[in-house]
């Protein structure tokens, strides 16, 4: 039923990141109290409330440092986009609506709520991935591409 | 100053994790949603090592009233399943299937220079503002 693209699998790299991502997640809880949701923490950015800015920026700019500071000491994981730009807009607006919407994201509800057992979580990332499942299928396979 | 430091390492340490995963890469992601075709379970693991570690610092969160540098603890107490979490998350699961983004790796590829993900994110800005804009009347009656 399954085909699994064993010449894709990566699951070293990529348990190694689910931990370190994991450790980001736990120093942010740990350090500040709060759930490292990355669409709250920039979406919280629109509508500024003094002395909330600051680490919201902090946050959103290391991740975006990141990348910077790997191409120092090695070259960058490859970074392939497919979809056109008009599918990268509409991709862009339906996350960015939904995340908020639903309160979450990958981050927040995937990794931070199912490592709280927040049933809420669990909910909104059947509902996630299943659309995610659908919309790839539609894509590649019903609509053909 | 101290809540402001720790959230650029959170957020550098998160950003690293993501490229180490692999998952800065939407074609890798769109391997995992393409369920239906040659399946690449990494993300599967991505997320299981996450939640690994994840389940022990919140079990270490939840005991406590203050933060290890003493913040104040804010972590969600509502348990309802709305029809916004629904909808909202098949929003965003649909606009995750189409282009491969969510919001992490969209930043964590603007910073590695990816055009196509400075776009992504100027878009996923504007939808977050019209949440705001249609939020709004409720919020100030």
């Amino acid at each position: 039923m399954i085909d699994i693209a064993w010449n894709q699998f990566t699951p070293w790299s990529a348990l190694a990141g689910g931990l370190v991502i994991g450790v980001a997640a736990s120093l942010f809880v740990l350090l500040n109290g709060r759930i490292a949701g990355i669409s709250g923490i920039l979406g919280g950015l629109l509508t500024p409330v003094r002395g909330d800015v600051g680490w919201r920026i902090a946050f959103v700019g290391g991740m975006i440092i990141a990348p910077l500071v790997w191409a120092l000491f090695s070259t960058l994981p490859p970074i392939e986009v497919k979809a056109g730009y008009p599918l990268i807009i509409v991709a862009g607006l339906l996350v960015g609506f939904g995340t908020r919407y639903g309160s979450g994201c990958t981050s927040g509800h995937g990794v931070c709520g199912l490592s709280r057992f927040s049933p809420r979580s669990l909910m909104a990332t059947v509902v996630f991935m299943a659309a995610g499942f659908v919309t790839v299928y539609l894509i590649r396979h019903a609509l053909g591409a | 100053m101290r809540y402001t430091l720790a959230s650029l390492v959170a957020g550098f340490v998160f950003g690293f994790g993501l490229l180490l995963s692999g998952m800065a890469n939407p074609e890798k992601v769109l391997g995992f949603l393409d369920l239906f075709g040659a399946w690449d379970p990494s993300l599967a693991l991505v997320m299981a090592g996450a939640i690994a570690v994840g389940v022990i610092a919140f079990a270490i969160a939840r005991r406590r009233h203050l933060s290890f540098l003493g913040f104040e603890m804010k972590l969600p107490s509502g348990n309802n399943i709305t029809s916004r979490l629904v909808i909202g998350s098949l929003l965003f699961g649909a606009g995750w299937g189409l282009a491969g983004f969510c919001p992490g790796p969209g930043l964590v590829a603007l910073g590695a220079g990816e055009l196509k993900a400075v776009v992504f994110v100027i878009a996923m800005i504007a939808g977050m503002g019209l949440f705001q804009l249609a939020e709004r009347p409720q919020q100030s009656p």
